[in-house]
């Protein structure tokens, strides 16, 4: 078989296709710490208990991001395509935050910190100039979503990388019978604080009410275009750490790795398309379910784990095409 | 308007002139890029249907480009069909595919629409990644032969492959173009203009969508089964993300809702792309940078920033 | 024959009531002038009759036939057509291929994926002379959002009377003009088939009593008020409002 080379692209350069290889690596690297040393008796309920905690745990994660794109959807109507790319932009900075300091804190204040000010600049200098027209917004944060990608890729290169676990955290906890690693217990209570914090900011700030009624009301968004430039970028900034945050988190478990943006990105669509987008409920809700059937459409369905999520979300669509909790 | 309409005649029969006589003109390698060229032009019309002509902005097309290589790669490599077989296969599929997507994509709006279509695009994407024992994963199919037709010349050159796809595209394009300056066409571009106003006059809108939907994936997919043929290799890649980002940009930089300025456009991607691969890696990047600058300064592409220029001069004149 | 019946159509967004228990019927050939103050749910009311909101609750006939549960286009087949607020054209395309796109909704071939637009000729016939007919052949060729505001106005409702309807929705058609644009509407309105059942919200008082056969008043969701001219000018309520809040 003669391969044609005197085609450029021979075979279709690599391109794109570098980005699918690594994340394939990291579907099996992902849940490097769901051990368990239980007896063999037990192995079958504890297994179950273990998965949904790993699934809980997981949605967590993607609760901080899909709180993120849902604020700021709700208040600009950006869909804002770098949301992924600022989870893993999170983890990165957070992992070179550990290294140099070795403080899980410091990692965590620092990858979150620093997304949240890139944030806003992408938010001030590129997305307000097109306030409310949707496709050049879709174009600007698909642009830098590679932009990110490659960056990340040429500074960070293409091996996955481990992020140590504080070492406070580091062990296991014993409930009852069961034996789980304290730190994905850590991301269970962590995400909770961050949905009781949101949710006490939507409902008892001024800021917060803001946002409700702009999540509810276009006209309302549409009126918000004014004078509220200090809004856009406090909701942009907080959105873009809360992903950051999930980043830095997800660090221990999962690996900070590239097509990580990618990945993420999607399942955070998955979420606010079955929760509703602009819906903090629909976001924890969405998270979880997410977050579990990812988990054991992977343990179950290896070959077909994304299948899993893309059923309910078709079934979703076609009772409820705004999600569970969006607006008609 | 006559004038205009004179103008677009001449210069299409000279671009044809050009495209026919080009062999001639180049070596294999840069004909390779040309067919290249003609078949991502073929892609990014497809999607001007939605997007220039519908005002549906998919972001996930590259599912239908993708889905119809690997039906025509596998049925050509597995089960040895012909092409008589594996092409039309291979477009079927996609257009089932864009036909289940449809369903789904559209009943929503605005920024689920967009979600939904970049979501059903990776989930293929996922799949193809993912069902090792049929797509072969990430190492993808290689070695898809080139379809025999049962001429004297044979398809595995580059010059016969060429007109092939040429034919072909041509084809495709004169249908493309009935499409649209059908009534069928006229009514995609109230809904672009105003869906509203379409249901108050009694349009069912929905249907419409749905046809055009259809149309462009049909139209993809029988992109995505030329280049399984260029390239005799099918990957997840063809799916990808960046892959729809890609015929996303070509639509926009060319100047969505002409058909012929996306097929320009992506004849300038696919020569950037190659003039960039040969001086660094960083495609990704530059195709990034692209994407913001022309947002930023060029956002109805090539062909407004033409039709701008000739008004300016029009207006002196 | 009634063409339009309303029965205790009621709409709520939210917590707000938009929409009270409203009810009333249009003979066949009315002219129906709806007024009330800012937010009085006059353009909740038309977008229900039409279709773009459902109702919370109640019903709406057309010619007999219960359409409460039709969605937009079908009740525009049915005959029911309308003219939005917000003026609501196809700005990039053409006067004519905005006409071209009114008149082809009812045409056989709408769907049609073979045909060629210029082909259509009698569509083209029909739209330069429904253009000749309101003099409005000068602009033809000129995209609709370049028009002037008081063309725009004029060709909105000329695409609502292309699909030849039997009941029409004006929502405040003389909104913006200027004196002689709406002596100008006023007359096209006036000018149309006698047939035709019109509902009309307007503003313009000394112009839409004129063109009214009957007026019905509408208060915080609520019709507090339904007869003619006099009766309405002479209603206790109906002044009170008018004189506290305009």
């Amino acid at each position: 078989m003669h391969r044609n080379r005197a085609c450029p692209s021979g075979h279709d350069r690599p391109v794109p296709i570098s980005l699918p290889l690594i994340v394939g690596r990291c579907y099996s690297r992902r849940r490097n710490d769901n051990f368990n040393e239980t007896s063999a008796g037990q192995r079958a309920m504890n297994f179950w208990a273990i998965q949904t905690l790993n699934g809980i745990s997981f949605g967590m994660l993607l609760f901080l991001l899909a709180a993120g794109l849902s604020l700021i959807y709700g208040l600009m109507r950006i869909l804002n395509l770098t949301h992924g790319s600022y989870y893993m932009l999170g983890g990165y900075i957070g992992l070179a935050a550990m290294r140099a300091s070795g403080s899980f804190v410091i990692a965590l204040l620092a990858g979150s910190a620093a997304v949240a000010v890139l944030g806003v600049l992408m938010e001030r200098f590129f997305l307000r100039r097109f306030h409310l027209q949707e496709l050049p917004q879709t174009m600007l944060t698909f642009g830098f979503l590679f932009i990110f990608a490659d960056l990340a890729l040429w500074l960070w290169g293409g091996n996955p990388q481990t992020m140590a676990k504080p070492p406070m955290l580091a062990g296991a906890t014993t409930l009852g019978s069961l034996t789980y690693p304290t730190y994905r217990l850590f991301i269970i209570a962590s995400g909770l604080a961050v949905a009781l914090m949101l949710w006490l900011f939507q409902e008892r700030t001024r800021v917060g009410a803001m946002l409700r009624a702009g999540v509810d009301d276009e006209e309302i968004a549409r009126a918000l275009g004014i004078n509220v430039s200090l809004l856009f970028s406090l909701v942009f900034a907080m959105g873009a750490f809360l992903a950051a945050l999930g980043g830095v988190l997800a660090g221990p478990i999962m690996g900070v790795y590239p097509g990580a943006d990618f990945e993420v990105l999607l399942l955070a669509f998955v979420v606010v398309i079955i929760g509703g987008l602009g819906s903090l409920k629909g976001a924890l809700i969405g998270g979880l379910l997410v977050g579990l059937l990812d988990n054991f459409g992977k343990v179950f369905f290896p070959e077909f784990a994304l299948f899993t999520i893309f059923l309910p979300m078709a079934l979703i669509l076609a009772v409820r095409p705004t999600g569970l909790f969006g607006r008609e | 308007m006559m004038n205009d309409n004179r103008v677009t005649i001449f210069a299409s029969i000279a671009g044809l002139a050009l495209l026919i006589t080009l062999p001639a003109i180049f070596g294999s390698y840069y004909l390779g890029l040309a067919t290249k060229m003609i078949i991502f032009g073929l892609f990014a019309m497809s999607l001007d249907l939605l997007i220039g002509y519908t005002g549906l902005a998919s972001l996930g097309h590259a599912a239908y480009f993708g889905v119809a290589s690997y039906a025509t790669g596998l049925l050509a490599l597995r089960l040895g069909w012909s092409v008589w077989w594996a092409l039309p296969a291979g477009v079927l599929v996609a257009g089932l595919t864009a036909a289940l997507f449809g369903l789904l994509a559209l009943r929503a709006r605005g920024s689920y629409f967009l979600m939904i279509t970049l979501a059903l695009s990776q989930v293929l994407w996922g799949i193809a990644f993912g069902w090792r024992s049929l797509t072969g994963g990430d190492d993808g199919l290689p070695e898809v032969p080139r379809p025999d037709l049962g001429l004297p010349w044979s398809l595995a050159d580059n010059t016969p492959f060429y007109y092939f796809t040429l034919v072909i595209a041509a084809i495709a394009t004169l249908l493309l173009l009935r499409v649209v300056s059908s009534p069928f066409g006229q009514s995609l571009r109230g809904i672009r203009e105003s869906e509203t106003r379409m249901l108050a006059l009694g349009y069912d809108t929905w249907r419409y969508k749905f046809i055009a939907f259809i149309l462009a994936g049909l139209f993809a997919g029988l992109a995505g089964v030329l280049y399984v043929y260029y390239n005799r290799f099918v990957s997840p890649d063809y799916i990808h993300v960046a892959r729809s980002a890609e015929v996303l940009l070509m639509v926009i930089l060319g100047g969505a809702g002409s058909l012929f300025g996306p097929a320009l456009g992506a004849a300038v991607i696919v020569l950037l792309e190659n003039i960039v691969s040969g001086y660094t890696e960083r495609w990704l990047m530059v195709l990034g940078v692209v994407y913001v600058l022309v947002t930023l300064f060029a956002p109805d592409g090539i062909t407004g920033v033409v039709r701008r220029l000739r008004q300016r001069q029009g207006g002196r004149a | 024959m009634s063409a339009l019946v309303i029965e205790g159509l009621s709409r709520n967004f939210g917590g707000l009531r938009a929409l009270s228990d409203v009810s009333f019927s249009i003979e066949a050939g009315e002219r129906r002038l709806i007024i009330g103050p800012n937010g009085a749910g006059k353009t909740t009311l038309f977008n229900m009759l039409s279709g773009v909101f459902r109702a919370s609750s109640g019903h709406i006939s057309l010619f007999g036939r219960d359409i409460t549960g039709l969605s937009m286009h079908e009740r525009a087949r049915m005959g029911l057509a309308r003219t939005f607020q917000i003026t609501n054209l196809f700005p990039r395309l053409s006067v004519t291929e905005n006409l071209l796109i009114a008149l082809q909704a009812a045409a056989p071939g709408a769907f049609s994926l073979s045909r060629r637009m210029r082909d259509q000729t009698a569509l083209h016939e029909r739209a330069r002379t429904l253009l000749a007919e309101w003099n409005l052949d000068a602009i033809a060729q000129r995209p609709a959002r370049e028009i002037s505001y008081g063309e725009q106005r004029q060709v909105d409702l000329i695409l609502a009377m292309a699909v030849q309807p039997r009941v029409l929705l004006l929502d405040e058609p003389m909104a913006g003009l200027s004196a002689a644009e709406v002596v100008r509407v006023t007359g096209m309105i006036r000018s149309l088939p006698r047939e035709i059942t019109i509902l009309l919200i307007e503003h313009d008082m000394d112009v839409a009593f004129e063109l009214a056969d009957r007026i019905a008043v509408l208060h915080q969701g609520c019709l507090i008020a339904e007869g003619d001219g006099p009766t309405i000018r002479a209603h206790p309520q109906v002044s009170e409002i008018y004189l506290g809040v305009e």
